[in-house]
């Protein structure tokens, strides 16, 4: 079973978290990526950058999409991240999951990813067949 | 709830429990009494948890009641000598003794290491390194094991208590083995990660064309030894070719749990991310083994050949001169009548059918893979090729009947009929 871990903070975590030193912030995601890795489970996972220069959302509400810029809008937490772990059971990823290095503020959603499995029935819908190898190449980027 | 808790302690001892073990083998220096001290604080977990909630540090907390069941074994027998106080000094400095939250979680990855080689030690069956790797490294229950395994949950504990009784009676210690032994000590361990790989990717038995959840646990120990072995150019080399076997998964089964084969399957549905990965890990092996300047070693070379099927477009655009070349390589490495099977489907891409006819002929010959499906389908592939269709169909009719698997056979009778 795959998960994807997505790291959520609000404001005023990411306002705290300047506080901190970066090293250290640097030298505890490393240990908790490298015990992933040592324990086989991790498969992907990238921080997202806060720049806003490069953020804006696409709203789909009207009938052409608008696009603005900056990631926030209304939403007051903001993904800074995730990973992709493969794990035997939801509490494993339970466990993982509550060893992130995060602080208070910090949330990690925790949901599983799709497979063929949730697509019973459709199999050999061509799309369905199709998205799987995209899907994959997308993620990989 | 106390379901619940099982599920946590279960989730628990899958990451932690090769660390737990190991480093109790360490300190007690007997891997059969480590297992059985881990487990006993695994009942004290299921009995206790659900009362007291689950500890912040569990693994530390199991280690700890692990520990203290050791020295209460040892003093009950008054054998409290210098290696078992000296756990008990351990268990002494922390907090009177008690387990929890401020335990501090040390484990090391030697031990993990350790738990490897003694798991996979040579004097251990094959079927017995299996199950105690996947027990021990790989944190499965035994009822996992044997629904992985399709055994009866009985036959796998009792492979397990011998393996551990063999283990004690021929005194193996619990240590990595020396240089001298490395090479051929490395050997067996590979081979037991690939086979519940292979187990699962083509399940020689039963209705199931492919066991993916047993893949699935052999991907994760490559992964595992890749992190405690990543000075070895075979071990990223044996990962790289499970993930480029791995990545036709979604491919290789229809819809009705048919399989589909190399040639028909729709590439697009191939995992890429996981092909991308292969590709990193057989870059890596191959760094490795220039900086010690060896050649690719069997794992690398078999990875190299699942690299040139996992990156080209189809069947006709595959590279199958180097193909050839790699099996050629991989022959001479380790000669095998199965590899000279393969060499020959690759000349038939390469160069045509009737050269490759005479492989499998001399295969043949040779008296080789008697008994096996293998050679008489491919012998019929070839025959098919060459318009020789009496004799094609004699050859997938004999396939037929050598082999276990049903729904191998469905594919064999498929290309018989259509003759």
């Amino acid at each position: 079973m795959k998960f994807m871990l997505i790291m959520r903070a609000t404001e005023a975590a990411k306002a705290a978290y300047e506080e901190i030193d970066f090293a250290e912030v640097i030298n505890a995601m490393g240990a908790y990526n490298e015990s992933m890795i040592k324990a086989g489970v991790l498969l992907a996972g990238e921080g997202l950058a806060d720049d806003l220069s490069t953020a804006f959302v696409v709203d789909f509400a009207g009938e052409t999409p608008i696009v603005t810029d900056g990631p926030y809008g209304e939403i007051h937490e903001l993904f800074n991240g995730f990973w992709i772990i493969e794990v035997s059971s939801k509490e494993e990823a339970v466990q993982w999951a509550s060893r992130a290095p995060l602080g208070a503020g910090s949330k990690l959603e925790v949901r599983r990813v799709t497979d063929m499995s949730d697509f019973a029935g459709h199999e050999d819908n061509e799309y369905i067949q199709k998205e799987e190898g995209w899907r994959a190449e997308q993620a990989e980027r | 709830m106390s379901a619940d808790v099982r599920r946590t302690v279960d989730a628990v001892w899958r990451i932690e429990g090769a660390r737990i073990v190991g480093n109790l083998a360490r300190l007690t220096g007997d891997l059969g009494l480590a297992e059985d001290l881990a487990q006993d604080a695994v009942a004290d977990a299921l009995a206790q948890w659900p009362e007291s909630g689950v500890p912040q540090n569990a693994a530390a907390w199991l280690t700890a009641v692990a520990k203290r069941k050791a020295i209460d074994g040892w003093r009950r027998r008054e054998r409290l000598d210098e290696r078992h106080s000296a756990i008990a000094h351990d268990l002494a400095s922390r907090e009177g003794g008690v387990p929890g939250a401020d335990d501090v979680w040390e484990p090391i990855d030697d031990d993990v290491l350790r738990l490897v080689f003694t798991a996979c030690h040579p004097v251990l069956a094959r079927e017995a390194q299996v199950a105690l790797t996947l027990r021990l490294v790989g944190g499965l229950t035994t009822d996992e094991i044997a629904r992985l395994f399709l055994l009866p949950v009985a036959t796998v504990q009792q492979r397990i208590v011998r393996a551990k009784k063999t283990l004690s009676a021929a005194r193996v210690p619990f240590e990595v083995p020396d240089p001298g032994e490395w090479a051929a000590r490395l050997g067996p361990v590979l081979g037991v990660v690939y086979l519940v790989f292979t187990e699962g990717y083509a399940a020689t038995s039963g209705e199931r064309w492919m066991r993916l959840d047993l893949a699935t646990e052999a991907l994760r120990l490559g992964r595992v030894l890749a992190g405690l072995l990543p000075r070895e150019p075979e071990v990223h080399a044996l990962l790289a070719l499970m993930e480029f076997q791995a990545s036709r998964f979604a491919a290789r089964t229809a819809p009705d749990g048919r399989p589909i084969l190399l040639a028909d399957q729709d590439r697009s549905r191939w995992d890429h991310a996981q092909i991308r990965r292969g590709e990193a890990a057989l870059e890596r092996a191959d760094a490795l083994a220039t900086a010690r300047k060896t050649g690719r070693g069997p794992y690398a070379l078999q990875a190299a050949i699942a690299r040139c099927h996992a990156t080209a477009q189809s069947v006709e655009s595959t590279d199958w001169a180097q193909v050839v070349l790699l099996y050629e390589a991989l022959g001479r490495l380790a000669p095998n009548p199965v590899v000279e099977l393969n060499r020959a489907v690759a000349v038939s891409q390469a160069t045509g059918p009737a050269s490759a006819l005479l492989i499998v002929d001399g295969i043949a010959a040779s008296g080789a893979l008697r008994g096996s499906h293998l050679l008489p389908s491919v012998r019929g592939e070839l025959l098919a090729r060459l318009g020789r269709r009496e004799q094609a169909r004699a050859e997938f009719a004999a396939a037929v009947a050598l082999t276990s698997n049903a729904r191998e056979r469905e594919v064999l009778q498929a290309k018989s009929d259509a003759l």
